[in-house]
């Protein structure tokens, strides 16, 4: 969905989209949802991931209860080999 | 047959029986790192944590399918991690991913040319992470005194480098390995540079709780085969180290008798 620029400076409405870094990318994620919601879209929920929100671990009982908003720091990681 | 016994090897208070401890790097894919470490006897297996990678296929297959927290001590490491504080946060992430396991290993590294513990950045970070609750194997240089410095801290395993990582270079600094173990009292583990059998054993016969490696066996041409020798030299060392090894001579002993000899 299209948004005028500096749209980001007003309040958010469910309907508008806020800017967030995901993994050290930009993700533009609709306004009013949670971090369980961004796992979900990603489809990763269930998945074995953890979630770290500006810099604080945000626990998977705590997903649901934890709103996004604009500019947070969002961190989803897995395991991978290593040694 | 006698049935040989051994002191439990401990970690945080928990007792296993195999001292090799592997790495789950580098193979060419899930199935071979599996078969692998099953074949090593390894309990306990580290694994690395970095970001999802977004755009991947959300039902392709996770390592920890492969090597189950039910069946495995796991053991996530801060590898790539350069300073304490990025080295705190990933051990936060492991320990959210894992439901609260808190059995980290730490290593934090100097550069990515000879990925040398930077000890400063580690003692720092082990301070904050045992003040959190984590129970710490810490990955470090083979200077005894920082080793001595982080058990007085509170880590319950110091796991000096034979080499450089992945190097395969063996055990470059014996003597310093052989004091560490002397002077602690948590285990101490040979983790880093392991490249065959014989440096596995050799670590053992130094005196060392365990072994931890990773290339070693995944950079093998059969890794299953050398994953096989590491388990077999891990207990052949142990045995060894136990048994006490002969004292050595400066001139040969016969070990047959000169009595009854024909020429006599």
């Amino acid at each position: 969905m299209p948004h005028p620029p500096g749209c980001l400076l007003f309040m958010s409405t469910p309907n508008e989209s806020i800017q967030l870094t995901l993994n050290g990318e930009p993700y533009a994620m609709t306004a009013g949802l949670t971090a369980a919601d961004l796992v979900e879209q990603l489809g990763l929920g269930g998945r074995r991931i953890a979630v770290e929100i500006n810099e604080q671990i945000v626990p998977k009982s705590q997903l649901a209860a934890t709103p996004l908003g604009a500019g947070d720091q969002i961190e989803v990681v897995h395991a991978i080999g290593g040694g | 047959m006698t049935q040989l016994t051994d002191t439990p090897f401990t970690i945080a208070g928990r007792d296993f029986s195999s001292r090799l401890l592997v790495g789950t790097g580098k193979y060419k894919d899930f199935t071979e790192t599996g078969a692998a470490i099953a074949q090593s006897g390894a309990e306990i297996v580290t694994f690395a944590v970095r970001r999802t990678n977004l755009g991947q296929d959300a039902d392709a297959p996770n390592l920890l399918d492969v090597i189950s927290p039910r069946q495995y001590t796991l053991l996530p490491n801060t590898a790539g991690c350069y300073n304490a504080k990025d080295a705190v946060r990933t051990c936060r992430l492991a320990r959210e991913l894992l439901d609260g396991h808190n059995l980290v290993k730490l290593e934090v590294l100097g550069d990515d040319h000879t990925l040398y513990p930077n000890v400063v950045e580690t003692l720092k970070a082990a301070e904050t992470l045992l003040a959190d609750g984590f129970d710490v194997m810490v990955y470090t240089s083979d200077d005894p005194i920082v080793a001595r410095e982080l058990e007085a801290m509170g880590c319950c395993a110091i796991m000096p480098l034979g080499s450089l990582i992945g190097s395969g270079h063996g055990i470059q600094n014996p003597h310093n390995v052989r004091l560490i173990v002397e002077q602690s009292s948590v285990p101490v583990l040979v983790d880093a540079g392991i490249g065959t059998a014989s440096d596995a054993a050799m670590a053992m016969e130094l005196g060392c709780d365990g072994v931890l490696l990773n290339s070693a066996i995944a950079h093998a041409r059969d890794p299953l085969r050398m994953a096989n020798a590491m388990k077999l030299a891990v207990e052949a060392g142990r045995d060894a180290f136990l048994a006490g090894r002969m004292p050595r001579r400066q001139s040969a002993d016969p070990s047959s008798p000169f009595a009854g000899r024909i020429n006599g």
